[in-house]
């Protein structure tokens, strides 16, 4: 559970069936097992309405637990990247009444926000839940590349290959945590790197 | 008080009889400069001097707020109510000098949305006059749902329907023609905002609606200024300020406390913004709550009153001011 440092850090909650008519579930890896654990207290016939999207993690496993809620439309995706043109229709064409929602890790929450963000639902609109790693999508403030999966404190840029310093400021338009040099005044002072977000 | 407003000395520019029921008053300021810039969905909050009283009712503006040389406000006649709207139908004429709050907004529009669905019921028009056209200087996406009783109590509905053409749907009591309102709200697009501004029958109407279809609460906004209800004369004990004082029957126990000398922060007087909260000190009989401010716990509880709006019945009542 990610604790709360500065304001821009994000903090997840625990998913619950929302009033609505329709409703679209994104979830990778141990994300469906939040879905899974919020269909315990869902009205009958709730995912009757109801699209899951889903990415399996390196293992593979949990894709038979979401498929057993019975789902209106179920669809394993490799990848976020590989989903975005078909969750862009899908909200483009969606009316008000359909309600979002982010279960996984941040990286997937926070991609996933920007889209949905972007197609007019309030952050605070969507129903959020973090599950598995602690993995965090950073943005080096230098040169703008994006790292994905840092799990390291600090952590190379895999762009310019500055040393940075992963931030807890959070940027929901970037979906990415800020990372800063952390040796700029002397680049040969190389802090020891530990493993932060397992 | 007003909080954080400063007056503004005008002067009433014109008076228009809309309807049978509604006025149209517009203000320019006294030393000819421009007034104060505004969003779609203020209100003013206008001083009614009659003799020895004090009234101060709120008002949408309802002018564009792209042009600020005058402000415009609407009056429906209310002829059961306490006298402000019967007070700026008959006194108030051409030519008198007012003094008016600057304007507050407490309705404004979200610009985040992709569109903005509006629906109004009667008088509930006003602040829909200026958001619209804050929208259309801006090219915004809306679309406006106006229930009036009969096509010429229909207050603006011809000027909309001129300037905004099929983005204005009307709706006539008498011809039996009725909002379809699920059909409505099951058929906009994501990322769509909804206002509701009309009895408070329809407010909640709309907004229980909107809930039970998944609208999210934050893309539904709504405004009702509930009058201050007339009702038995009551005293209560200002603790702070070491008084006494008698609210009369047709008096708000704000307006009581102002009377007395005492300046309690407001902003909209009509239950809606929080400004008035007052804490309760002790009491013996019950309240008698009609804002929409504070939650049904604190309404339960005895500790807090707004004394724009609510009113209180029995043996001794000792406030916070």
């Amino acid at each position: 559970m990610a604790a709360k440092t500065i304001i821009s850090r994000p903090i997840y909650g625990t998913l619950s069936p929302q009033p609505g008519k329709h409703h679209l579930f994104l979830a990778d890896a141990e994300g469906a097992l939040a879905i899974v654990d919020m269909a315990k207290t869902a009205p009958l016939g709730f995912f009757d309405g109801a699209e899951i999207v889903f990415i399996p993690g390196p293992d593979g496993k949990h894709v038979a637990v979401l498929e057993a809620l019975k789902p209106a439309q179920f669809h394993v995706a490799p990848s976020f990247a590989s989903l975005l043109p078909r969750l862009k229709q899908t909200l483009a064409n969606a009316h008000m009444g359909l309600r979002l929602y982010l279960a996984g890790t941040e990286g997937l929450i926070g991609q996933a926000m920007q889209v949905a963000l972007e197609a007019g639902i309030d952050h605070t609109s969507m129903q959020t839940e973090h599950r598995g790693s602690l993995a965090r999508r950073m943005q080096c403030v230098h040169c703008k590349g994006i790292t994905e999966n840092v799990t390291t404190q600090p952590a190379t840029c895999s762009h310019c290959g500055l040393l940075l310093l992963v931030r807890d400021h959070y940027s929901r338009r970037l979906a990415a945590f800020q990372g800063v040099c952390i040796n700029a005044e002397d680049r040969s002072e190389i802090p020891p790197m530990e493993e932060a977000f397992p | 008080m007003s909080t954080g407003t400063t007056k503004l000395d005008v002067v009433v520019s014109d008076v228009v009889p809309v309807n049978d029921l509604v006025t149209r008053f517009h203000f320019r300021r006294r030393d000819g400069e421009l007034l104060p810039t505004f969003s779609g969905g203020a209100h003013v909050v206008v001083e009614m001097r009659d003799g020895d009283r004090t009234r101060l009712n709120p008002y949408s503006l309802m002018g564009s707020p792209l042009d600020t040389r005058e402000y415009t406000i609407s009056v429906r006649r209310v002829d059961a109510g306490r006298g402000g709207s019967l007070f700026m139908h008959s006194r108030v004429h051409a030519g008198l000098e007012m003094v008016i709050s600057y304007p507050v907004n407490l309705f404004s529009l979200d610009l985040r949305a992709k569109k903005h669905l509006m629906l109004a019921g009667g008088i509930g028009i006003t602040p829909f006059m200026a958001q619209t056209a804050q929208l259309a200087g801006s090219g915004g996406n809306f679309e406006l749902h106006y229930t009036c009783r009969t096509a010429s109590l229909g207050t603006y509905a011809d000027v909309l329907q001129e300037r905004y053409g099929r983005r204005i749907r009307l709706y006539h009591d008498d011809r039996e023609e009725r909002i379809e309102l699920d059909r409505l709200l099951t058929s906009q697009p994501l990322g769509t905002h909804l206002y509701v501004c009309g009895p408070a029958g329809m407010i909640n109407w709309v907004r229980a609606r909107a809930a039970e279809l998944g609208w999210p609460p934050e893309t539904v906004h709504y405004e009702h200024f509930a009058a201050p209800q007339p009702g038995l004369p009551f005293d209560v004990t200002l603790a702070v300020s070491g008084k006494t004082i008698r609210v009369g029957e047709q008096q708000s126990l704000l307006e009581a406390i102002e009377a007395a000398g005492v300046d309690p922060p407001y902003l909209c007087r009509g239950g809606v913004c929080g400004q008035c909260e007052t804490n309760v000190i002790s009491y013996d009989g019950k309240f008698i709550h009609n804002d929409h401010w504070l939650g049904e716990e604190d309404h339960r509880s005895g500790c807090k009153i707004m004394p724009c709006v609510s009113r209180f019945e029995g043996k001794s009542l000792v406030l916070e001011r």
